[in-house]
């Protein structure tokens, strides 16, 4: 890759007593990119974050952020990056407007100077903004939250599950506030633990146990789902999905949307004898078509392949 | 509804000037997956805490299980099973202590929380961690036992709230497998969660926009009524021009 790093991670391995919370994970994020790591809780994400954000030394490896070393160059690097943890860090007893002026100040700035960056979420927290922090609902805790991480204009916002437990149309927006800040130049890596997410980022890592699974473009991640798939539909959903994996063939049934996904040990399959299986088992109006994988398609698939050694795709 | 299981007419719950939910009608049907959506601060989780029992009613009224929210609530509270994402089970404790606390908590009797406890363990694969600190033990496991252990008294109807938070995607959807073996057996299930897919999976699904449900039908139903492809558009077109501002 030309384009400078923002991000680079060489073999980072955590361990917390017995719990191996990262091993030998690797990843380069571009200047200006929007990266997503994607994973369940427990996959390593937070400590990946907080690797980054100076906040943990690794046990090996090596990471760097703005070409700035991690371990030696922390106090440099600790005002050039907005770190917006998981757990909601503000200060519940100061107000929205004393939080952002608290966390400005820290880093040596004013509200006044960067306001032009914060602008388009603050408006929205303009209205309470004597409130107390810890009254705040939970998606204007994450707006708030947001605005103090990017009070110091950094040149890296990491930002760790801005959206869980938010619902679907905060989090259409956060998103859209992420892509206004990707288009100032700020360089963004956002852990997230929901699937559709993944498709807004320019590249994401898969993480699943403390491990990278798979590591490119939403739609180069797609390419490595290796069989056919199929989306199949009939009533009684619960007894399809068991229809479809008693089926001699059948890699994987799974309940997707309003249809389910079924993909079969062979590369020949096709529709019409699986039509004709489940009509064996009592199922009259089936509809059986064959689909592109999707990213979480993908995500399942790598997941469920046993010991998958280091990552794949490419950087 | 003859056979509803939840029952609720006109439910009202007002906090001082503040309606949190308005005039709220609706029957869910025995063994019934219905899916309770809504945007955060619609009103979804005080309905929640007034079907189990929790919260009054400033008015209106609703019946769970056959027992009235007015006065009988802690009949409501022993014969419901509930599960959260917040509150489950105790991390301190192993998955075969949970499961004889909670089991005296629904004051069943030891022989038959020792024989349905082992048949549970050994139903969910938990048998080699069941001494184990539950703290320990990965979220998806927790998870399929505090569902398991929200039926050990068997309800008839069970309240999940947001019980798939945090898991993997193959996780996640054997946690559906489980709740569709419950339905199957004619428990019904109550269900909120973030996850829009997982509104697809439900019988029926209500969504609540500023204390109010704003739409009620079969996610098939719901999709062609709003036009959309999916659930995810649903929410959003109704959700979005809510006027309660989350403050």
């Amino acid at each position: 890759m030309i384009m400078k790093e923002a991000v680079s991670a060489q073999g980072i391995t955590k361990r917390f007593g017995k719990v191996e919370a990262l091993r030998e994970v690797s990843l380069s994020v571009a200047c200006s990119e929007l990266f997503g790591v994607i994973g369940a809780d427990g996959a390593g994400k937070t400590t990946m974050l907080r690797i980054l954000a100076t906040l943990l030394l690794p046990d090996s490896g090596k990471a760097s952020v703005l070409g700035i070393d991690t371990a030696a160059g922390y106090r440099q690097l600790r005002t050039k990056i907005g770190y917006m943890p998981g757990r909601f860090s503000l200060y519940q007893d100061l107000s929205v407007e004393e939080n952002l002026t608290f966390f400005a100040t820290v880093f040596g700035a004013t509200v006044k100077e960067n306001y032009e960056l914060i602008h388009d979420i603050y408006v929205q927290l303009e209205p309470f903004r004597t409130r107390r922090a810890g009254q705040l609902s939970g998606g204007m805790k994450q707006k708030l939250a947001l605005c103090c991480a990017l009070v110091h204009k950094p040149e890296l916002l990491l930002l760790d599950e801005p959206t869980t437990g938010v619902d679907a149309v905060s989090r259409q927006e956060f998103w859209q506030m992420l892509q206004r800040l990707k288009s100032q130049g700020i360089t963004i890596l956002v852990s997230t633990p929901y699937m559709d997410e993944a498709v807004l980022c320019d590249r994401v890592a898969f993480m699943q146990d403390g491990r990278i699974l798979a590591i490119d473009t939403p739609a180069g991640i797609t390419r490595l789902f290796g069989s056919p798939l199929f989306a199949v539909r009939a009533t009684e959903r619960h007894r399809l999905i068991q229809a479809l994996r008693s089926y001699e063939h059948a890699r994987s049934a799974y309940a997707f949307g309003s249809s389910v996904h079924y993909t079969d040990r062979r590369a020949t399959a096709r529709p019409p004898e699986l039509i004709a299986w489940l009509r064996s088992q009592g199922f009259d109006e089936v509809e059986v078509e064959p689909i592109e994988a999707g990213i979480e398609d993908t995500f399942m698939a790598l997941m469920e392949e046993p010991a998958t050694k280091g990552e794949r795709g490419h950087g | 509804m003859a056979d509803a299981v939840i029952h609720t007419e006109k439910l009202t719950k007002r906090f001082g000037s503040f309606t949190a939910v308005d005039d709220v009608s609706f029957c869910v049907s025995a063994g019934e997956i219905f899916g309770f959506l809504g945007a955060n601060g619609a009103g979804k989780t005080t309905v929640m805490k007034m079907l189990t029992g929790l919260l009054s009613p400033t008015s209106g009224k609703a019946s769970v299980a056959g027992f009235d929210v007015w006065g009988e609530a802690e009949s409501i509270k022993r014969n419901i099973g509930y599960m959260s994402q917040r509150f489950s089970l105790y991390d301190d404790l192993t998955p075969r202590e949970n499961i004889t606390f909670f089991g005296g908590i629904y004051g069943l009797p030891r022989s038959e929380i020792r024989e349905k406890g082992e048949r549970m363990l050994e139903r969910l694969d938990l048998k080699e961690a069941a001494d184990t600190k539950l703290s320990a033990l990965p979220l998806g496991w927790k998870q399929k036992l505090a569902f398991s252990v929200a039926l050990l008294h068997e309800p008839s109807v069970v309240f999940l709230d947001e019980p798939t938070g945090g898991v993997d995607p193959v996780t996640r959807r054997r946690f559906w497998d489980m709740i569709y073996e419950t339905a199957a057996h004619g428990v019904t299930v109550f269900v909120t969660t973030h996850y829009m897919d997982e509104a697809e999976y439900c019988d029926r699904v209500s969504i609540m926009v500023d204390g109010r449900i704003a739409a009620l039908d079969t996610p098939e139903l719901l999709k062609r009524t709003f036009e959309a492809d999916s659930m995810n558009e649903v929410f959003i077109r109704l959700a979005r021009p809510a006027k309660r501002s989350e403050g």
